[in-house]
C-alpha cells in the first residue's frame, strides 16, 4: 500500500520538498500544502523537479492554501491536481500511511 | 480487534540538526514515552537529522542540555533500530565513524552487545517508510 | 521561591520539590529531601539513589520505572530489581520519589 507524503514548506526556503521527492516509492502521492503550494506554480524552478518525480506518483496542491496566496488553478504547472479539504481526506484514506516532510 | 492488539510498526523520521530547534529533543522524548507502549519502533535520521548522532557533542558553551547521551539509553527502552541515511551522511562530508557508537544488549543472545546504528541507502529508506503502520516526523 | 535550607544556604526547588540546580546536590541534602518525604534513608535507599545518579550521569535522563527495575535486576539481582521492593522503599514511586531525593529532574513522561 502506498504512502501519502505531505510537504508544508516553500521549496524556495527549505529542502523538504526535495527530500520528499527523493523518498517516493512507486505509486505514492504528494500533497503540497501551506507554503509548499508556491512550488507548484507554472514557470517556477521546481516544476521540472516535480515532473521528474511524477511518472508513477501523483502530485496535488491544497486549494484553500493556493487561493490564500493569490493563485488559481490556472497558475498550477501542468499535471498537478488541485484538491480541497475533502480531497485531502480522500488521499489520506487511499494511502496506508501519511509521512510529513516538515 | 479482539484479545491482544497487534504490535504496530512505528517510524520516527528525524531531519533536523539537534540544538537550534526543539525538534530533535521533542522527538527523543516522544520516543522514550512511546516506548512504554511496546511497539515495533524504528528511528530514521535523514538530512541534517544525522547530526543528532554526532560523537563528541559539547553543549556546555550554549547553555542547553547535552541530550546526545540519551540516544545511548534507547537500547534499554527496546528501541534498537536507528537507521542513518548513507546519502545524507555523504552530502555532509560525514561517515558513520563520525557518529556515536550506540549499542544494545540482546537478551535473546546471551546479552551480546550489538550495534543499534544501521546505515541505510536512500532506497532502503524508501522501503522502510513503505512497511510502517505509523510515520511520525520531527 | 522555595528551597531546602541547609547550613545557611538555600537550594531552590520547584513546586513539587525537585531541585532546580542539580549541581547543588550532596548527600546531606538528599537526607533532608528524604526527611521531607518521610523517608529514612537506609543502605537500600542509597543503592537506588546512587544507581539513578549514575544512570543520569551516563544518559542524561532518569529511567522509567520498568527500566529501573530491569537495570537494578541486572546489577543487583532479582530481590533488588523488584517493583514491589522498590515501592516499599519509595511509596510514591521509585522513579518519581527517588529521583527527587537524588536531585534529578522528574523522569520523562511522569505527570
Amino acid at each position: 500500500m502506498p504512502t501519502l507524503h505531505t510537504v508544508n514548506k516553500s521549496p524556495y526556503e527549505r529542502s523538504s520538498l526535495r527530500s520528499c521527492l527523493d523518498h517516493l516509492a512507486e505509486g505514492d502521492s504528494v500533497l503540497m500544502m501551506e507554503d509548499a503550494v508556491v512550488g507548484a506554480r507554472r514557470g517556477g524552478k521546481f516544476v521540472e523537479v516535480l515532473k521528474a518525480a511524477r511518472p508513477s506518483c501523483t502530485v496535488s496542491v491544497l486549494a484553500p492554501d493556493l487561493a490564500a496566496r493569490g493563485m488559481k488553478a490556472d497558475d498550477l504547472a501542468e499535471g498537478i491536481a488541485l484538491v480541497d479539504y475533502g480531497g485531502f481526506v480522500d488521499l489520506a484514506v487511499a494511502n496506508a500511511r501519511v509521512c510529513a516532510w516538515l | 480487534m479482539t484479545g491482544q492488539s497487534k504490535r504496530k510498526k512505528f517510524l520516527y523520521i528525524n531531519r533536523r540538526a539537534p540544538h537550534g530547534t526543539i525538534y530533535a529533543l521533542e522527538s527523543l522524548e516522544v520516543v522514550l514515552i512511546g516506548a512504554a507502549f511496546e511497539q515495533d519502533v524504528s528511528l530514521a535520521f535523514i538530512d541534517d537529522g544525522v547530526y543528532q548522532l554526532m560523537a563528541g557533542q559539547d553543549t556546555s558553551g550554549i547553555g542547553v542540555k547535552n541530550f546526545s547521551k540519551t540516544y545511548r539509553a534507547l537500547g534499554d527502552y527496546e528501541v534498537r533500530k536507528l537507521y542513518v541515511e548513507r546519502e545524507s551522511l555523504a552530502e555532509r562530508g560525514l561517515t558513520v565513524e563520525d557518529l556515536m557508537p550506540i549499542s544494545f544488549e540482546d537478551e535473546e543472545d546471551d546479552y551480546a552487545e550489538k550495534p543499534s546504528i544501521l546505515v541505510a541507502d536512500r532506497s532502503e529508506m524508501v522501503r522502510l517508510i513503505a512497511e510502517q503502520d505509523v510515520v511520525l516526523s520531527f | 521561591m522555595s528551597g531546602y535550607e541547609m547550613n545557611g544556604t538555600i537550594a531552590e526547588h520547584d513546586e513539587e520539590g525537585y531541585l532546580k540546580d542539580i549541581g547543588q546536590w550532596n548527600a546531606d541534602l538528599a537526607n533532608l529531601i528524604a526527611k521531607n518525604e518521610n523517608i529514612d534513608m537506609t543502605a537500600d535507599h542509597w543503592e537506588v539513589v546512587n544507581f539513578l545518579r549514575d544512570y543520569y550521569e551516563e544518559y542524561q535522563i532518569a529511567p522509567a520505572v520498568r527500566i529501573l527495575v530491569k537495570e537494578m535486576t541486572k546489577k543487583f539481582g532479582k530481590e533488588k530489581g523488584d517493583q514491589k521492593a522498590l515501592y516499599a522503599l519509595f511509596p510514591y514511586g521509585p522513579a518519581k520519589q527517588a529521583c527527587k531525593i537524588a536531585g534529578l529532574p522528574k523522569p520523562t513522561g511522569c505527570v
